[in-house]
Order: C-alpha cells, then structure tokens, then sequence
C-alpha cells in the first residue's frame, strides 16, 4: 500500500522534475536559437556594410559643436564669413571672425599653427605643421596642386576636389569655391544672431547696462531678438512643444469623455442587452486595433497635417482603450454603495453620479493621467507622421542631416517635456487620490 | 439639566448644518471652477489646434470617410487579388513581429536588470539606486522615433535601428514596472539564501525572480502587444516591416489603394489576434498567482 503510494509519488514528482529541467534548459535553448534566426533575419553580418561611422562622428561632434565656413567663391571672389555656412549665420558686411586676417591675402588661422591663405588669382596655400606648404590653383573646373602622389590618410584629393581634414579644422578646395571650416565647441548664435544688437554683449550689460538699441529697452529687446532667433526659432520650438502637449491633452480628455458614457454601455452591471454591450465591446476593440498608425494616416487624409489631426488620432485609440478598461472597472465597482443610494429613493441618474461615480473616479483618473503622460510621447511620435508639434520639427532637423546640434537641442526639450509631464501627472494624481499605497 | 440639554441641543444641530452647508458650497464652487477651468481649457485648445491645423475640423468632419471608402471600395473591386497581396506582405509582417519580439525580450532583460538594482532592499550597490532609477526614467522619457531616426542615419534603415530604439524604450518603461512588483517582494528567501553564502546574482536568480516572475511576464506580455504597435509606427518613418511598406503603398495613391487595404487588413488582424492571445495568457498568470 505505502509502497505504492510512495512509488506513485516519486513517479509524479519525477515526472515534475523532468518537465522543469525540460522548461529550464527548452527556453533559453528556444530563445537563444530565435536570437541566431534574427541574426540572419536582420541581416546583421550585413549591418556592419552599411553602417556608416562617418556618419556617427558627424552626429557625435556635430551636436555639441559648430563650425564657422570661410568661403570664397573663385568667379567673384568675394568671401563670406558664415555660422554653419547658413544665410541667417552670416557676419555682416565689414565683419569677420578675428581669426581671419589681411586684405590682399586673407589669412586664416585655425590655431595651432594650421594656416589658410586665399590668395588673389584663386589660388589657396595651405599650411599645416610637419607637412609641406600645399599650394592649389583653381582654374575653371579643375584644380592644379603641388601635392605628391602618395597623400597621408587625412588628405583626398583629385583634380576636381581636394579635401584636407586636420585636428584644428577642415578645407575643402573644388573649382568654383574654396572653403574653410573652424569647429568650436558648444552651440552657435543659441541666445542672439549676429544681426541682433545684443550679440556678444554679456547677460549683466542687458539687465544693467546702458541702452544698447536706442530704439528698444534692453530687456524687451533682447527678449524680442532671443524669440525671433532665426537660427534657432525659439518661438517656434515653444509653439512646437505646446502644440505637442495639446495634442495629448486634447486627445486625452476628449477619449475620455467619450468613453465614460460608452463603457456603461459595455459594462454587463449597467447594459443589460446583450446586444448592445456587444457591439459596443467589439466598436472598442474595433478602435483599438486599428491603431494609431492607421487612424493617423486616414484622418490625415480628411484634417490635413496638423496638431488637431494628431489629437483626433490619439482620442479614437484612446476611446478605445480606456472604454475598455473604464468598463472593467465599472464591473467591479461595490453593489452595497449604490444600494444604499437607492434606499434614499436616488432617481437611476443619482444613483450613478453619487453610487457608482464616486467608486471609479479614482480609477479612472489614474488612468488617464497616465495615458496623459505616455501621450505626451504618442503625440511626438505622431506629430512626426501627421506633421505637427515638436515630432515634425525633430524629423526636420534629421532629414536635413547637418544641424545636428538642432537635433541635439529637440531632444533635449523632447526628453525634458515627457519627464516634465510625468512629474505633472503624477503630482496631480497625488493632489486628486492621494499616493497610492 | 433637561432643560439645558434641551435648549442647546438646536443650537448645535443649526451650527453644524449651517457649517456642513458652507462646506458643500464651498466644495461645490471647487468643483465648478475646477470644471469650468477644464471646459476652458478644452475649447481654447481645440480652437489654437484647429486653427494651427492645415484643414478646418468641421470640413475635415465631412469628408472623413472619403479616404476609407475610396480604399475600401478599390479593395472590394480587386479583392480576387488580396490574398496574393496579403501573402506578398507577409514577410514584411514577420519583420515587424519578429522587431516587436526581439526588443521585447532584450528590453525586459534590460528592465529585469535596471529593476533589481534600482529596488530597495535587493539593490546590488544600495548607493547607486538613484542612479539607475534615473537611468530608467531617462530610457523611458526618450521616445522611440527618436533613437529610431538617429541610428536610421547611422545605420541605414533597417529592421536593427527600429529594434533598439524599441528595446532602449521598453527597458526603461518595464524596469519601472518591473521595479514596482519587485518592491513589493517577499525578503526572507533572500535571507536564507545569504546565510548559505549565495552571491547576488543567486540571490535573485532563487530567491526573487521565483516571486515576481507571473508579474514579469504579464507585464512584458503587454508590453509585447504595445511593441507591434511601436514597430509597426517606426516603420512608417523608414525602420522597415508593415509600416515601411504602408507608406510606400500611400505614396502611390489611387490605383494601388487595394495594396494598402491588404497592409490595414494584416497589420488590424494581427493586433487583434496578438491582444487576445496576450490578454488570455495575461489573465491565466495573474490568476495563478492570486490563488
């Protein structure tokens, strides 16, 4: 009897045992042999072909520094002192950088001994430390140097363009222009470009200096020319960045909203037609699988790019997500509660606004606050496809694929945005509920 | 002393209710300022969005079925060919499933891994706690599309810059998760397991992941589904899969519209099918672990 017992009790428990070892070793064996298939999947012996590191020191330099481009264009002559070689970074005429020199000859000096003379007739020297004086002609199209044959790695060069890359900056000769860059570390023209009055003026000279602009005050002035920075378009950035937390905000409420009133429809305690609870669970599921992808192409069709377009995608996901879990809270709420509110004789409205309200809200707001916040990113992410907010921005600055520091600044803002609204909703959560626990 | 109970008895009732009525008032004004507050807020939105906006809403209102119906009835008269379409697309769909698959697994490891030494109580170096907190909170903040763009420019566009932004931002937002549950775990398994002289790394691997892994796995589940959606979107802006190929058959237009009613139809169906199958396997392991 007892052997038997016992018996059957190691058979189970062996049993047991040989299943666990089979889970312990069967998962990560079926995990890692996904992870060998992915590898072939998406092609990553291939990835390192077309990753192009250039392009990542390009991103990591670039977005923490800038340059400024000497350029001469060799059919006038003339030379153009540039931020980021940009329209809006130009010195104006008369100014330069003061570490260009001379009138006949214009000396640069990129520090550290490197030199760049342009001189008349479009020729360039180039002169840098332990390396012999190149001197370029550029005639027409083409170039003429005294470079030799075997060139160092940091030195490309053909008849048509000659590139040098040194520690201190770079030179790119073709026929028609030739063209310094000094890099620089932080960001260029950020609080005022060189047009503005207030350009190199230090932050106490504005509050307590004399009037620099006769025709404005120093504080308003300077305000005025930080949030018309055309280089940087504080004021759309701001405009960006509101537009983004609108479409969450108004996409939010608005789902909620209109899922309160639905998911009485689809919570069994309230509908009691089958029917209809039905269609109204398969219209929330309905909302939510489409996803926001596709509601933000199809409504993009109809609203135009947009924040209202953004806002309208996140609400009918929304509608249906919170319909859904709005519902599952409204099966749950306690029966006792709205039994006592109806032996006051509360009409069926009452009862729900004063039995069943008081229950969810908690729930409920949790919830959307929370949405609020994970919207906020939604709505970045939007924003890129649909063309509204600070995600069209971003995608922008990326697409053009040199004013990394733009990008660098957009994240930044990104980043700081979400955290801020998690913190916001959060502490409003805390204000209206109380911390959990 | 009857008396006096008596004759103070009203006055006392009277001052409460006239003090309880106050404080409905008062409540009540709360209330509606807060309301009011709110309901102005929503309009003045809604008008600074629909005027920044490139279409009217109510204009857009009108012609909102315009783009559906034109696709779907392009669809209904070639539907004979959706199925090839569907099956010429189907690889693209495995993309973005296997993208949603593989950074939700490198990301819950990374959350597993952010979550136990961001968490009181089982942290490896107590001292570093905030550390990765903030490490997590800064994952999380950081939208997908973000990395997705930058290392698209880096990479080239791909299925690998959509999966590590994917796995970057789900190991963020499932360490805070992840670290929740953990909080809430049971220590005394981990004092037995140092008295035997485990290291950390048992210590978690025997004493916590026993405890919190139905949780986990709940919450990665989600997060799986969330995932599809995620990657489905970062192939719209190039990162390859389903909304690569969406974006493509959009920019074609009329004529090609039953190419992207096929992509709708797989990209709808797949996240219906994966929703239920992850809420029916979410809600056994919960389940479970209640009893």
């Amino acid at each position: 009897m007892t052997s038997a017992d016992l018996s059957f009790a190691k058979h189970q428990a062996d049993t047991l045992f040989r299943r666990k070892r089979l889970i312990g070793f069967g998962v990560p064996a079926v995990i890692l042999a996904y992870f060998a298939y992915i590898v072939f999947a998406f092609d990553l012996p291939g990835l390192a072909q077309r990753a192009n590191l250039d392009n990542a020191v390009t991103l990591a330099s670039d977005s923490w520094s800038h340059k400024v481009h000497v350029t001469r264009d060799n059919r006038s002559g003339a030379i153009t002192y540039a931020f980021e070689g940009e329209r809006k970074g130009t010195y104006p005429d008369g100014q330069r950088p003061d570490w260009v020199s001379g009138d006949e000859v214009i000396t640069i000096n990129l520090g550290a001994g490197h030199l760049v003379r342009y001189l008349p007739g479009n020729r360039t020297e180039i002169d840098v430390p332990g390396f012999p004086l190149i001197k370029v002609q550029a005639e027409g199209r083409s170039l003429t140097s005294n470079l030799p044959e075997d060139l160092p790695k940091w030195i490309s060069a053909s008849n048509r363009r000659i590139a040098v890359n040194t520690p201190e900056g770079r030179i790119t000769l073709t026929g028609a222009r030739s063209e310094v860059f000094k890099y620089f570390p932080g960001w260029e023209l950020f609080w005022f470009t060189l047009d503005s009055p207030y350009h190199g003026q230090s932050l106490t000279q504005i509050l307590f200096g004399a009037q620099i602009d006769p025709a404005r005050g120093n504080i308003t002035g300077a305000l005025s020319d930080f949030w018309n920075n055309p280089m940087w378009r504080h004021k759309d950035v701001a405009w960006a960045i509101g537009e983004t937390i609108l479409m969450a905000f108004l996409g939010t409420m608005g789902a909620a909203m209109i899922a309160l009133p639905l998911a009485f429809l689809a919570a069994k305690r309230f509908s009691p037609i089958m029917l209809l609870r039905g269609t109204t669970r398969r219209l929330f599921d309905f909302l939510r699988g489409v996803d926001a992808l596709i509601w933000t192409v199809v409504l993009a069709r109809a609203f135009g790019p947009g924040p209202l377009t953004g806002a309208l995608a996140i609400l009918i996901t929304d509608t249906g997500t919170f319909g859904k879990i709005f519902s599952e809270a409204l099966e749950n709420v306690d029966q006792k509660q709205i039994e006592g509110v109806v032996s006051t004789g509360a009409k069926p409205l009452q009862r729900y606004r004063f039995g069943v309200i008081p229950q969810v809200v908690p729930v409920l707001l949790a919830q959307i606050l929370y949405f609020l916040e994970s919207n906020t990113r939604s709505a970045t992410i939007i924003g890129a496809i649909t063309g509204g907010g600070i995600g069209l921005m971003l995608t922008q600055a990326i697409q053009t694929q040199k004013d990394w520091e733009e990008v660098a600044y957009y994240i930044t803002l990104i980043v700081v945005m979400v955290m801020f609204m998690d913190w916001a909703s959060g502490w409003l959560r805390g204000k209206l509920i109380g911390r959990k626990d | 002393m009857a008396d006096f109970s008596l004759s103070g008895a009203p006055h006392s009732v009277d001052d409460i209710q006239s003090s309880y009525m106050a404080q409905v008032q008062r409540r009540r004004l709360y209330g509606g300022l807060t309301l009011l507050i709110f309901v102005v807020l929503m309009v003045s939105g809604f008008n600074v969005a629909d005027a920044r906006n490139a279409g009217g809403f109510w204009d857009g209102l009108r012609r909102i079925f315009d783009y559906p119906a034109d696709v779907l009835s392009e669809a209904w008269e070639k539907r004979a060919d959706l199925p090839g379409l569907m099956a010429k697309y189907f690889p693209a769909l495995v993309e973005t499933l296997n993208i949603a698959a593989v950074s939700t697994l490198i990301g819950a490891l990374g959350g597993l891994i952010l979550s136990l030494l961001g968490t009181r109580g089982l942290a490896k170096w107590p001292r570093l706690i905030p550390v990765f907190r903030r490490t997590s909170d800064i994952m999380r903040a950081v939208p997908e599309i973000v990395i997705a763009l930058m290392l698209i420019f880096v990479l080239g566009g791909g299925p690998v810059p959509a999966m590590i932004a994917i796995a970057i931002h789900t190991a963020g937002a499932l360490g805070k998760m992840f670290s929740e549950v953990a909080e809430n775990a049971d220590l005394k398994p981990l004092e037995g397991l140092a008295s035997t002289g485990a290291t950390w790394a048992q210590r978690m691997w025997l004493g916590i992941l026993p405890q919190v892994a139905p949780n986990y796995l709940s919450y990665a589940l989600l997060r799986f589904e969330i995932n599809i959606r995620a990657s489905a979107i970062l192939g719209f802006v190039g990162a390859g899969g389903l909304g690569y190929e969406l974006r493509n058959a959009m920019a074609w237009g009329p004529g090609r519209f039953d190419e992207a009613a096929a992509i709708f139809i797989l990209l709808f169906g797949t996240i219906v099918f994966f929703d239920q199958l992850s809420s029916r396997y979410r809600n056994r392991l919960t389940e479970g672990q209640g009893q």
